[in-house]
């Protein structure tokens, strides 16, 4: 696979495509979907986190103006499932607290939550337990990490280099838990005609979407469509149909010829759409007195639902990042009384590059080394996991490239070196990574019609730019000029497109419609008729098994620590990205200092804070779970080598979504440190944290 | 959400009547704190009683000098005001320091004062709160109490007041002027809110179907010397873990005069009597800042909690009051 695209569209900064639709208003998300007889749906939900619904009177509800249905676990038709998190209205268990328990339907969205607030409960409760911690004697450790990865790996003996080593780190990480709040809540507008399902879902992906609701309602996937030109943001919540979609399609049932909307409102994303695990991170790193690491390792304890397993790969990174001949990682659980965690941005790779990469900060220090210098000693020659080769790896040019932009050069190790008005002044690095993801099933159709190509795939555009760069992709694998291609996109009439997860779009949607490109030339030359029509898919990438492929980054912080307060804020980010080959800077960028911002905002501001007494994140609203702001944001700068990579795919591109979040938080630690010389270990760094050492 | 009725009265008289005569209504300003706990079922209201047409939207000038402000100018209107940039800094910081450019484009003079607190168990009718349901419990002793109480506190009601406003209003001595069913009565800003006790369901002590109708700001001309410094966890749009408002004259080397109060440490805005008391006629030394500061928080009892509690406080307190003071003293220490 050495024959790159010759990159004419790809790598111009074309503007969005749907930009102009997304701020004059008229791109229509799911919840605004333009149906006649609309009605609105409203969620009834547990406020005990374990027990049994042991009875439900919905008299009062249904006595409301307007309310057309109410659906209970007694009353709620039988799904073709056994079990987990979207067997919902199934049985009169209670598995989390804001569990839903009942629905709504209603002509309008205030007699549907008039109507749900009237409804009575009675439940039966069960002790709870929500607390994750290392030292839990049920910790478990599950078969494999997400998606597929082994649990726990072990090459060499890391007590003995630890044994042997001049210079150890050994120290506990931690990382709090996360709501993804995306800016759309989670929504769905759905309606049956007889037999047949049309769902507009917000939705990363309506193939995988329409298979699930198929497989629930056991209908024929061919009477499911799935509609979503536009997402609102995602960032792996909507990777996996939540239990709204399959609400919302039950309580269309309910109210034949009529289109039920339901939108989960801000406070029901923290318990029905997914979190990230906090994480408890164990590090142990060996050196010799120059900084060569003998040792790596990382014990995670994590937690899971009880309801749904989900084990977040967080030890995965330590596996490959550095040469180290002794490594270890293992993964372990506790299975609680929550929501089920799921995907988040670098599901993985984000947390788990916060330990090894604060922890390569502290070795630095213990050896008086640059830290930039210690990651460069320990760049290893082959993938350090599987022996391969890297298909490239330019990690070390990241670093030097943005230690010279950064000013890095200039730099006094010590901290609290530099005051500026009341404010110490620190500067901090860490690396980033993220595998290259391919996903195995996606097919493009291309089409000549009235002069021009379009292309036809069911992929989602989440806000990255989609709609813009399949077009980049199509145009150079014709051959043609950008503007006569044109894409459709988010809906299940379209050929069968894999999910906008994994960072793989680009990769899987992009092989897919190369290859149709090529099948359409094969087909019917330069001069097609009108009309003419090839399809193409994604294939396995054979490279893979000779290569390992990642793409890499170096992140720069500067933080600033008040003298008196401890506040912290952070004026400056730098990352420089390997990513192989941009298709368009512009949506790039936005990708690269999305991901960096949302890594600033975990170290700074996120944190579901879980309330063991009564088992529910009780910050949830957008209120009280801070998410950095544009002023906390001030300057933010996100740069890319001109990585070739030859073997990764024809477009020779790595996907860019989320490795910008994988590394920011560790470098924000560092820099703090470098500041006022406190290493904060559990995330997020918060003045009260620096307080102490003032 | 409990269907209501909404009324829109251009009268003061009539907007008192209106609520004074149903137990059941409740006036509502820019609405960006009352609609909220209609949505979440914190506040069920059967009638709203709309005050912006009612009540004044203009800044006049009282005969003493000071300016009157009307219930109904927007938040954002009052910063933009020139004579309020100009005479009282620490007012216009403190509201530019809250919510954001669209809240306090909505949101009212009278309304911002009246906010109520931000304590999460208040804001979730899913767990108990006396302050929302009187006897129900406290939520929050014992649970996720960053954002709460370390002066004045009871062991009914451990919330503080999240106005920026009122912290700086609290500090000037500002005057609100009321109609009730019985006629017109000012309150000192200062008792306008109250300490828990045993009936955390009354942030104020506004009767039923009170009405604020304007509030007074004195002439103070030591307020030309203010700052508002509000401490928070991000950049903007975050509620204050402390904040301080301070204006301060300075008569030779020595404190003349000096207003200081502070905001996220209590159920009210907490004025710092024992502070001022400290610093009046003294010089202004860290030294003595310090001093102004710990006598000021000898009684604060910080709260254990789910995420750490809110120990942090009593330190971050001192220390922001020291940086106030420092900031507006600086230049004339030597
Ligand atoms: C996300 C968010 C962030 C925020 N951040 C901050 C912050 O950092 N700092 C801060 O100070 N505030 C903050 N706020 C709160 C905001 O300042 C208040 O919501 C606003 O000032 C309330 O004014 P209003 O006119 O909208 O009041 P309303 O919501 O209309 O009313 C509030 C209360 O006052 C009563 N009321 C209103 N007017 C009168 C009157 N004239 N007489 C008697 N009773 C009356 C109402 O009945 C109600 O009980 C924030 C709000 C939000 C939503
Ligand atoms: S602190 Fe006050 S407002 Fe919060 S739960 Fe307790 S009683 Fe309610």
């Amino acid at each position: 696979m050495s024959d790159l695209l010759r990159p004419v569209a790809i790598g111009r900064d074309l503007v969005r495509r749907d930009g102009m639709d997304k701020v004059t208003g008229r791109a229509r998300y799911a919840y605004e979907a333009d149906v006649p007889n609309a009605s609105y749906c409203r969620l009834v939900q547990t406020t005990v986190a374990r027990g049994r619904v042991e009875a439900m009177h919905t008299d009062a509800a249904r006595q409301v103006d307007g309310v057309r249905a109410v659906i209970t676990p007694f009353t709620a038709e039988s799904l073709h499932t056994d079990g987990g998190e979207l067997a919902v209205l199934q049985d009169q268990e209670i598995a989390f607290r804001g569990q839903v328990i009942g629905l709504v339907v209603a002509d309008t969205a205030e007699a549907a939550l008039r109507a749900a607030e009237l409804v009575e409960v009675t439940c039966s409760t069960a002790p709870h337990d929500v607390a994750l911690s290392a030292d839990r004697d049920d910790l478990y450790k599950p078969e494999k990490v997400n998606p597929s990865y082994e649990t726990d790996t072990s090459d060499g003996d890391v007590d003995v280099a630890m044994a042997a080593a001049e210079v150890t780190v050994e120290q506990t990480y931690t990382t709090a838990m996360y709501h993804n709040n995306p800016l759309e809540p989670h929504a769905t507008t759905a309606f049956w005609d007889g037999e047949h399902l049309t769902v507009w879902d917000s939705t990363q992906g309506v193939h995988p979407t329409r298979a699930v609701l198929a497989d629930l309602f056991d209908l024929d996937k061919e009477h499911v469509r799935v509609i979503c030109p536009y997402v609102g943001g995602g960032f792996g919540s909507k990777g996996e149909p939540h239990v709204h979609v399959v609400l919302a399609a039950m309580a269309a049932r309910a109210v034949p010829g009529r289109h039920v909307k339901l939108a989960l409102t801000r406070q029901q994303m923290f318990s029905l759409a997914g979190h990230r695990t906090p994480t408890i991170q164990r590090m142990r790193l060996a050196a010799d007195r120059i900084g060569h690491l003998s040792g790596i390792a990382i014990d995670v304890v994590e937690h899971t639902a009880k309801m749904k397993e989900y084990a977040e790969q967080t030890g995965v990174p330590t596996r490959m990042m550095y040469a180290a001949p002794n490594r270890a990682t293992t993964h372990r659980l506790a299975a609680l009384d929550v929501p089920a965690p799921s995907w988040m941005r670098a599901p993985g790779e984000c947390p788990g590059m916060f330990g090894p990469e604060v922890a390569m900060d502290e070795l630095a220090e213990a050896l008086g080394i640059d830290p930039i210098e210690l990651r460069i000693r320990n760049e290893p020659d082959v993938d350090p996991e599987t022996g391969h080769p890297f298909s490239s790896r330019n990690l070390v040019t990241c670093l030097r490239e943005g230690a010279a932009r950064f000013g890095w050069a200039d730099r006094d190790p010590r901290p609290r070196a530099r005051e500026e008005d009341g404010w110490y002044v620190g500067t901090g690095v860490a690396s980033s990574v993220y595998p290259v993801n391919r996903m195995a099933e996606s097919t493009a159709t291309i089409r000549f019609e009235r002069g021009a190509y379009v292309v036809e795939i069911g992929a989602a555009d989440l806000g990255t730019g989609t709609w813009t760069t399949l077009a980049q992709i199509a145009a150079d694998a014709l051959g043609v000029d950008v503007e006569d291609v044109s894409v459709r996109i988010g809906d299940t009439r379209y050929p069968v497109a894999s999910v906008a997860g994994g960072s793989s779009g680009m990769t899987t949607w992009g092989s897919a419609v190369v290859n149709a490109a090529r099948a359409f030339r094969d087909k019917h030359g330069s001069a097609p008729a009108d009309g003419a029509e090839a399809d193409g898919s994604t294939e396995d990438n054979p490279a893979t098994e000779q290569y390992a492929m990642y793409a890499f980054g170096a992140q720069f912080v500067e933080a600033h620590v008040h003298r008196d307060t401890g506040e912290i804020r952070v004026p400056r980010l730098l990352g420089v990205f390997a990513a192989g080959r941009i298709i368009n800077p512009r949506t790039a960028r936005s990708q690269f200092i999305g991901g960096m911002t949302m890594g600033l905002s975990m170290a700074l501001h996120e944190n579901s804070v879980l309330d063991p007494r009564h088992g529910h994140v009780v910050n949830h609203d957008l209120a009280e779970y801070h998410i950095t702001t544009c002023a906390d944001v001030t300057d933010i700068e996100a740069t890319w080598l001109d990585e070739h990579d030859p073997h990764v795919n024809p477009m020779g591109t790595k996907g860019i979504g989320e490795i910008g979040i994988v590394g920011t938080a560790a470098a924000v630690v560092n820099a703090v440190h470098h500041a006022i010389g406190i290493r904060v270990r559990d995330l997020p760094v918060t003045l009260d944290k620096l307080l102490p050492g003032l | 959400m409990k269907p209501f009725t909404l009324a829109t009265p251009t009268d003061a008289d009539e907007a008192v009547r209106l609520v004074a005569d149903d137990p059941d209504a409740a006036f509502l300003g820019g609405g960006t704190n009352l609609v909220d706990h209609l949505k979440l079922g914190v506040a069920t209201p059967g009638a709203l009683v709309d005050i912006t047409r009612a009540t004044s939207a203009e800044i006049t000038d009282l005969p003493d000098g000071g300016p009157r402000v009307g219930a109904a100018v927007r938040n954002g209107d009052f910063t933009a005001d020139r004579r309020a940039r100009e005479r009282y800094p620490l007012i216009v910081q403190s509201v530019l320091a809250g919510a954001s450019g669209q809240l306090r484009n909505m949101a009212t003079i009278g309304g911002n004062p009246l906010q109520r607190t931000r304590c999460v168990y208040f804001q979730d009718v899913t767990t108990p709160c006396n302050k929302r349901e009187p006897g129900s419990g406290c939520g929050a002793h014992g649970g996720y109490t960053r954002y709460h109480a370390i002066l004045g506190a009871s062991e009914h009601c451990i919330a503080t007041h999240p106005s920026d406003l009122a912290v700086a209003l609290a500090a000037v001595d500002a005057t609100v002027r009321v109609l009730g069913a019985d006629g017109e009565r000012t309150i000192p800003f200062t008792d306008l809110h109250r300490l828990p006790g045993d009936a955390p369901e009354r942030d104020t002590t506004l009767a039923h179907g009170e009405l604020i109708t304007a509030i007074d700001l004195p002439a103070l001309p030591m307020a030309r010397r203010s700052l508002y410094r509000k401490v928070r966890d991000r950049a903007s749009y975050a509620f204050a873990l402390v904040s301080v408002a301070a204006a301060i004259e300075l008569d030779g080397d020595r404190i003349s005069d000096v207003r200081i109060a502070l905001g996220g440490v209590a159920h009210k805005p907490w004025r710092a009597h024992r502070a001022e008391a400290v610093l009046r006629g003294a010089r202004p030394l860290e030294e003595t800042f310090e001093t102004a500061a710990a006598a000021e928080l000898a009684d604060a009892r910080p709260l254990d909690g789910v995420d750490g509690g809110n120990g942090f406080k009593t330190t971050l307190a001192a220390r922001t009051i020291v940086a106030a003071l420092r900031d507006l003293t600086e230049g004339a220490r030597s």
